[in-house]
């Protein structure tokens, strides 16, 4: 994973709230069984409509998103992270995520930043009054920032973290490979397994 | 000190716990796998040259892009073929168990863990799907992952997790007749909204929940997702312990009265608190049917379609407008005058045994309206061979349904069972966002009595207009 630190790009207002991930890439897009080119289910149902905000110049180029409450709800399809990312967006910026969505962003390095609802609407009239408008997202002091408007966001410490740092979940958990095994080695014996089961 | 069953399941698999910020570091006992959210986690694993740690506590099936008609011909979508080889592949090079299509054990994962009795109370259960809090019903801590962190489990047995907080949701009283455990749950998304859940495990408790069979509390619990809880769950009991002995991966003799022994402990404690509480009166439910484009837009099914206007926060009221734009509906309808296309009777929510036979009761000696088709898709083929052996195939197909094989069919529009545009269904699945049954498609969530009724009648109905 690319570390993070700061990121300046055009904002794209999107004023709908509870964007479920299956809005954000429908189901049909998933069947693909390598981790790139997703980009072209990204809100593939809205984008056939030419009035779109992705379809609109200069919003096209945008790679920060700014979206109403509940951004990411129902499945848990990492593949909607993976349609944000190869489309270009590097940050959505919401006062409300669901949590799958949140950690699944987290894992890919596209920083989910939750601002207050108020924040969130002087950022959509800023960024449609003046489209193209630049907005900058800087995680070490957590703010967005777009001409006057500084926006202060929340994002769990560890997750910060280990976005400044590029880091790999699995790596850090394998350091504690000897504590896993010590866990196992205590589990109840009753426990079932999925091994085949032996006709008696 | 008193805990809730939530942080008792937690604290029992916790390896490492976090330091200042760093997460807690937490075992999971079961991990189930299908074709569509591994892919790309088994292709990680290979790339760093990382074994899958515990093939022994995993397991696959094939369920998201599987048809459900001529299933011993090879699948007709390429890419739905490529998705399913894939994971056979995998499963065979990593040492997995896969249920592949036709076997007796296939069907949706979350119909499969519990029925092969690997769902056990006070375990952790985790899957590339965010159904997965169906298995909380059984009083484990269940919950949907992404791909990276499928192949996080499948490297490491772990997931490194901060806690959950917790939400206490009292169902008291008992449930009138015709009212399901599909109209607990829609209620309480209607309740607490779909973003009300976020950042807690819901618990399921008081008399109504205590009172449901194991398949009705599965669908409770199915759907805390879509209030935005990770997990939902409910303390086992003798419902739980009845459910689970016997069947193949249950434990047996002296492990059985260890287990059940342990099981009792798992109970949120008399003076345990929780961090919210709800409460719910189930002798005021009625059958509820969704009419716009989230699980949370709901309604019992006497109200009609509310007025966007009458809605005071905007952006519920521009999420209201819009959604009856897409679903092509008009504020003051009554909700029974909706004509339905498609009746859809399956899913991880209500593919079971006790689904089926419920509607089926129904439809005996009975028809399906002219103009309307109706698909019943078994969650499992041992569920399909249970209700052939009970004669409900041909209940449904004297009924002029379509008696499917086992899949997620048209829950998820990724297989070849889809609405057409425009077309309208009333679906015991759990979700009506816009396109999820195919581009177009208008979902109404009902339960399975109200999908029966509304097959036959070809207007959102529950059993009781039948009778008028």
């Amino acid at each position: 994973m690319d570390a993070f630190t700061t990121h300046t790009g055009v904002g794209v207002p999107l004023r709908r709230s509870n964007v479920d991930t299956d809005q954000i890439i429908p189901a049909v897009y998933l069947k693909r069984v390598t981790r790139s080119g997703f980009e072209d289910g990204l809100f593939a149902a809205w984008r056939g409509d030419e009035h779109f905000i992705l379809n609109q110049e200069p919003f096209k180029a945008g790679s920060v998103l700014v979206a109403g409450p509940d951004f990411g709800t129902g499945s848990s399809r990492e593949h909607a992270v993976w349609a944000l990312m190869d489309y270009g967006f590097r940050v959505v910026v919401s006062s409300r995520f669901a949590d799958i969505f949140r950690g699944n962003a987290g894992k890919q390095g596209l920083v989910a930043a939750q601002c207050s609802q108020s924040d969130v609407e002087l950022l959509w009239k800023l960024l449609e009054s003046e489209p193209g408008t630049p907005v900058t997202v800087d995680l070490t002091d957590k703010t967005v920032r777009a001409k006057d408007l500084v926006a202060p966001f929340e994002i769990d410490d560890y997750t910060r973290w280990r976005l400044l740092e590029g880091l790999d979940d699995i790596a850090l958990t394998l350091r504690h490979e000897a504590e896993i095994s010590d866990f196992e080695a205590n589990r109840q014996t009753w426990l079932p397994t999925t091994d085949p089961l032996q006709a008696v | 000190m008193s805990r809730t069953l939530a942080e008792k399941v937690w604290e029992a698999h916790v390896v490492r716990h976090g330091s200042g910020a760093e997460p807690d570091l937490l075992y999971i006992d079961l991990h189930l796998l299908h074709e569509v959210t591994s892919p790309q986690a088994f292709d990680g694993l290979r790339l760093a040259n990382r074994k899958l740690r515990r093939p022994d506590l995993t397991i696959a099936t094939e369920d998201h892009n599987v048809p459900t008609v001529d299933i011993d011909k090879p699948i007709a979508d390429p890419v739905s073929r490529t998705q399913v080889e894939t994971l056979r592949r995998n499963c065979a090079e990593f040492g997995v168990r896969l249920h592949p299509m036709g076997d007796l054990e296939q069907g949706i994962v979350h119909v499969v863990g519990p029925q092969l009795g690997l769902t056990q109370p006070g375990m952790t259960v985790v899957c590339g799907d965010s159904h997965t809090s169906t298995h909380g019903a059984f009083g484990a801590l269940a919950f949907g992952i992404g791909t990276s962190e499928v192949e996080h489990v499948m490297a490491t047995q772990t997931l490194p997790l901060r806690p959950f907080k917790t939400m206490a949701i009292n169902v008291d009283g008992a449930l009138k007749p015709g009212v399901t455990a599909k109209d607990i749950i829609l209620a309480v998304i209607a309740k607490i909204g779909t973003g009300g859940g976020q950042g807690y495990v819901l618990e399921y408790r008081g008399a109504a929940i205590e009172n449901l069979s194991m398949e009705a509390r599965m669908t409770v619990c199915n759907m805390s997702i879509e209030a935005g809880a990770r997990a939902g769950m409910i303390a086992p009991d003798q419902t739980t312990f009845d459910y689970i002995e016997g069947r193949p991966h249950a434990p047996s003799g002296a492990d059985w009265d260890a287990a059940v022994e342990y099981w009792k402990t798992l109970r949120t404690d008399d003076d345990a608190t929780f961090d919210a509480e709800v409460h719910i009166d189930a002798d005021e439910l009625t059958p509820f049917v969704t009419w716009g484009t989230n699980p949370g837009q709901g309604l019992p099914l006497g109200a009609n379609i509310p007025d966007p206007e009458q809605i005071a926060d905007e952006n519920e009221r521009v999420a209201a407008e819009k959604a009856l734009t897409y679903m092509g509906l008009e504020p003051g309808t009554p909700l029974r005058d909706i004509r339905v296309d498609t009746v859809f009777l399956g899913s991880c929510t209500n593919g079971r045994i006790e689904d089926l036979r419920a509607a089926a009761d129904v439809l005996k000696g009975k028809h399906v309206a002219s103009g309307v088709r109706m698909l019943v898709v078994p969650g499992s083929m041992r569920v399909r061979k249970q209700a052939e052996e009970e004669g409900l195939d041909k209940v449904f197909l004297d009924a002029g349904a379509e008696w499917r094989q086992a899949g997620c069919s048209m829950c998820l529009g990724m297989n070849p069972d889809q609405l057409a545009p425009g077309e309208r269904s009333a679906s015991t699945s759990n979700r009506n966002f816009e396109g999820r049954q195919g581009k177009g498609g208008r979902t109404h969530l009902v339960s399975p009595l109200v999908a029966a009724a509304t097959a036959v009648r070809g207007t959102l109905s529950a059993p009781a207009d039948l009778e008028n």
